[in-house]
């Protein structure tokens, strides 16, 4: 109904306000009162723009920045895992602007598919998720030195726990090379492990047991505690740790809303523009959790500046500022003999075109009043006069 | 075994440690070894240490055996009669020093009622836990911690009666309070060294009320007649040194009224107040500009020209002269000799400061304000039996900060000044509150210590009752004369051409890079470029070699180092601080180019 007039308003109108129009005006509408409407929102659409010549990156920047004043250094733990805590306040605000690479706390936010959501088996999974060494499983590790080899016992209700069987043990032992294993036949946790190397000395021993310590059993690699919360209706997996790309192949989880708070990881895996949108996100669980308020089109500026290339980049001198064109900006920032000697070598031009450079030169910004010109259309005759 | 440890080196074993302890502490005690020694039994680490370093923090106890203090009644009294001192209780072992770590094996009462057997120490006092300006502030255990530390801080800036030889002395910046007094409220460290002999404060009448919103955010309002009276009043003294040097070559500074073809000879007015010698005169009025002390110096660089032509025209002024804002009376002249046998000239200068708006007071309790008005005594509130408050402090000071101990002071002053006696503020051993107000009530006052008060201006009462009553007040240092600063115009740096900075080089107030970005975000861009002209120039640029051309004055010319005067010329404003850091691209070898076009 009345398509052909959604239509004239497309590029008048963000599509989302146009659907959200189409969504809630009632079914009778006339197309002279849907018209009345569109022309309504339009008019109000064009007076909450910004206006030409407003330092939006400014204005952002101070507003970000002027709560930030009042963040408490506080890491946030979660209770009953002891290891399990978070970075936030400050510290957290400036790895994310800084685009840090590797991140102090990295964690995960596993939702799960549909039986297991309600909390079926929700141990279990959370579990299977974990990453689970052979020393995580054992109950004793001892090395018999006249025979010169390696006694493993496994705790058998770990096992039960974790769900994993005797034989999947085996196999993974079996992988070490240059060892032979043999379960007991009567103790079903007891593993002989036997190396196969020739006048092999109890120096090397040691070498092995401690390898087989680290031996991977199950799980995914990199998450290394796991804790099921209930989020609203459901059940999610909370991780310290993550692996996005792993946990997303696994089938009962939903891979849709799973996410991690590695910005790098975000954007490796499911590209650039969720890795804009996990910028936001985790700054405003900063944000929300200190009880600040800052609107969220300062945060999504912010976003957009880090993310307009393939790769988030931060806010730091090999990040967005080695990209500003003026020599002068970005010598007035850090180092700045570095981008004054690496602009020369190349005869770089500075065309003087944002704040920071204008104000050096003592000239007018050009934001604000100082951006427009004024011209005079002389008339011919006073030109020819002259 | 326990290992024995002095002044944290092993020095061996013991195989009963804490009788060990127990046998030191009691040779030292009997005056056997010295009492500057402390010794520790660390239970948990099994460890003894002996100490006997120095740099210990360490305070005196009082020695209790099986729940009763050694120090008796028969001690006090001879103390009191002189027989014995207190360094006669330390050797006899009454009192005994301890250190930090000796601290963890005792068990101090904080009153002698507190003592059980298993106590092995007592406070002298329970005031002892706090310093001594700390313990100054009167009923300060009815405040909160961080407001009687304030109190204690506020004390060390008050102006007073700083040392008895004062005329005598060249001090730098000191103040002396005018007629200071003891106050009513007192504790017992007060007398304990001597406060009465050196005051730093005045008892006034303070009532708490807000006065047409001049007290508020703690600012006070003063009474015009209490200032008159000579309340807050004070004197700075600022001395003036100057010394006749030697150089090299025989050449000396002269104290003298500098010759008029002296380099930098000033006017003959500013020398004015010097007599023959070249000194100021005692008494004589002097302000910004006057010469205080003249003094010629020889010419800096010397050379073989110099020397043989006009040497007397060379000589530099070289004069104290009074600093911008500065006046005051000459208070005191003292001619001398240094140590290395160089004529000094010092001079003071004496200032009186009557309390005016701005001037920083406060009482004991951390509760500091500068004065928003002086109020005429005929405008002041007044009470049913025509009392004026010299002060009226503001009700919002007292919720948020809890300092119930101002408000105990303001009730046991009014007691005190009304019936002619000191009242005991010590803290935890004060006269109670309960009795201040039981005398209060007796000497015909409501118990409370509010009062029926009556608008100065139009003779109304007010609806409240007004909590009134007598406080110690402090007049603290920092003084708005000292600070008052502002500039239009005035002094600019020769390297950047920028405005000075600070009050004392007549400077202006920055605009500070976050200042800037104020006035980008209003988009207020031509307004910014203004407030950054303080340094702007016009320079001549080259447009062949973008480099700055050089303009000759006396020809009206304009040319190019590089490029010669066949070339177009523009003069371009700039700020002079980016003319200087092109100039110092080149010194790194980089070439800055300016390409000029039309902007619009
Ligand atoms: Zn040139």
């Amino acid at each position: 109904m009345h398509d052909e007039l959604f239509k004239e308003y497309e590029g008048k109108l963000n599509p989302k306000i146009i659907e959200d129009i189409k969504s809630n005006m009632p079914e009778k509408i006339t197309k002279t009162q849907l018209k009345q409407v569109m022309d309504l929102v339009v008019e109000e659409y064009k007076k909450v723009r910004v206006q030409a010549g407003e330092s939006v990156g400014l204005i952002s920047a101070e507003s970000i920045g002027e709560p930030g004043t009042q963040m408490t250094l506080n890491t946030f733990h979660y209770a009953g895992v002891a290891e399990m805590n978070v970075t936030t306040g400050l510290p957290r605000v400036i790895e994310i602007l800084d685009g840090r690479k590797s991140i102090s706390t990295p964690m995960m936010e596993i939702y799960l598919q549909k039986p297991y959501s309600t909390g079926k088996d929700i141990k279990r999974i959370a579990l299977s998720v974990k990453e689970t060494k052979v020393k995580d499983i054992l109950s004793e590790l001892n090395i018999n030195v006249v025979d010169l080899n390696i006694e493993l016992r496994i705790n058998g209700d770990k096992l039960k726990e974790l769900g994993i069987n005797r034989a999947t043990v085996l196999k993974v032992l079996n992988k070490e090379p240059k060892t032979a294993v043999r379960q007991s036949t009567v103790d079903k946790d007891l593993f002989t492990i036997r190396s196969t190397t020739k006048d092999i000395n109890l120096n090397e021993i040691y070498k092995l047991r401690e390898k087989i310590k680290n031996i991977f059993v199950q799980g995914i690699k990199g998450i290394t505690h796991v804790l099921p919360v209930k989020r609203g209706p459901e059940f999610i997996i909370m991780t310290a740790g993550s692996n996005l790309s792993k946990v997303l192949d696994l089938e009962f989880v939903d891979a849709t809303r799973t996410i991690s708070n590695d910005l790098f990881e975000v954007a490796g895996v499911l590209g650039i523009e969720a890795a804009r949108q996990s910028i936001i996100n985790e700054l405003f669980k900063v944000v929300d959790m200190q009880g600040l308020n800052i609107d969220k089109r300062h945060v999504m500026l912010v976003a957009d500046m880090m993310c307009y290339s393939e790769a988030p980049q931060g806010i730091t001198r090999y990040g967005v500022i080695s990209e500003k064109s003026s020599i002068l900006a970005r010598a007035s920032f850090e180092t700045p003999i570095k981008y004054l000697i690496e602009a020369a070598l190349v005869g770089e031009k500075d065309k003087l075109r944002s704040v920071v450079e204008n104000v050096m030169l003592n000239q007018a910004v050009p934001v604000g009043t100082g951006l427009p010109g004024l011209a005079v259309r002389m008339a011919e005759k006073t030109v020819k006069e002259n | 075994m326990t290992e024995v440890y002095l002044n944290s080196k092993f020095i061996g074993n013991v195989e009963q440690p804490q009788d060990f302890v127990q046998n030191v502490i009691h040779s030292r005690r009997k005056g056997e070894i010295s009492f500057n020694l402390n010794i520790n039994y660390n239970t948990e680490m099994d460890e003894v240490h002996i100490d006997n370093s120095k740099g210990r923090v360490r305070r005196p106890l009082i020695i209790v055996k099986e729940g009763k203090p050694i120090l008796t009644e028969k001690h006090i009294q001879q103390l009191e009669k002189g027989e014995i001192t207190y360094k006669d209780l330390v050797n006899q072992g009454v009192i005994e020093y301890v250190d930090a770590s000796e601290e963890e094996n005792v068990l101090v009462a904080f009153t002698e009622k507190d003592l059980t057997p298993e106590h092995t120490h007592l406070e002298i006092a329970p005031i002892s836990i706090m310093g001594l300006c700390a313990s100054l502030v009167p009923f300060s255990n009815h405040s909160p911690g961080a407001r009687v530390s304030m109190g204690a801080k506020n004390q060390k800036q008050a102006l007073g009666f700083y040392t008895a030889n004062f005329p005598v002395r060249m001090d730098m910046d000191v103040n002396l309070l005018h007629s200071p007094q003891v106050p009513v409220v007192k504790t017992v460290v007060n007398d304990v060294f001597g406060y009465e002999k050196h005051p730093s404060g005045q008892n006034i009448v303070v009532a708490v009320m807000s006065y047409k919103g001049y007290n508020m955010e703690d600012a006070i309002v003063l009474n015009k007649g209490s200032i008159d009276r000579g309340f807050g009043r004070s004197s700075y003294f600022r001395p003036a040194i100057i010394e006749e040097l030697r150089y090299a070559g025989g050449l000396t500074d002269e104290i003298c009224i500098p010759d008029k073809d002296v380099k930098g000879y000033k006017s003959e007015t500013d020398y004015k107040y010097l007599d023959d010698d070249g000194i100021i005169y005692p008494e004589a009025f002097v302000h910004e500009g006057d010469v205080v002390i003249g003094k010629t110096s020889p010419p800096r660089f010397l050379s073989s020209v110099d020397e043989y032509s006009l040497s007397a025209g060379t000589r530099r002024e070289s004069s104290f002269t009074m600093k911008h804002g500065e006046r005051g009376i000459i208070d005191f002249v003292c001619i001398t000799e240094n140590e290395e046998g160089n004529k000094l000239v010092q001079v003071r200068l004496r200032d009186q400061r009557i309390p005016e708006v701005g001037d920083k007071f406060t009482s004991r309790h951390g509760q500091k304000g500068v004065i928003g008005i002086i109020v005429p005594q005929e405008d002041m509130p007044f009470t049913a039996s025509g009392i004026t408050p010299d002060l009226i402090f503001s009700p919002h000071g007292i919720p948020s900060r809890m300092t119930i101990s101002h408000l105990i002071e303001l009730i046991g002053g009014k007691v005190g000044s009304l019936s002619g006696r000191h009242v005991d503020g010590t803290t935890f051993d004060s006269e109670s509150e309960e009795d201040l107000r039981k005398e209060l009530h007796s000497l015909g006052f409501r118990e409370n210590g509010t009062e029926t008060v009556y608008d100065g201006e139009t003779g109304e009462q007010y609806q409240a009752k007004i909590f009134i009553g007598d406080m110690y007040y402090l007049k603290l240092k920092h003084m708005v004369s000292n600070k008052l600063h502002a500039r239009a115009r005035g002094p600019i740096q020769l390297l950047t051409r920028q405005p000075t900075e600070g009050r004392a080089k007549e400077g202006g107030l920055r605009l500070g890079e976050m200042e800037k970005d104020t006035f980008v975000a209003h988009g207020a861009s031509l307004l910014l470029k203004e407030r950054f002209d303080s340094d702007k120039t016009i320079v001549p640029i080259c447009e062949g070699c973008g480099t700055i051309a050089i303009y000759n004055e006396f020809k009206e010319a304009r040319f190019c180092p590089l490029c010669g005067d066949n070339v177009e010329i523009t003069d371009v404003e700039i700020s002079y601080a980016f003319k200087l850091i092109l100039d110092e691209f080149k010194s790194m070898g980089i070439y800055p180019q300016l390409k000029l076009k039309t902007k619009y």
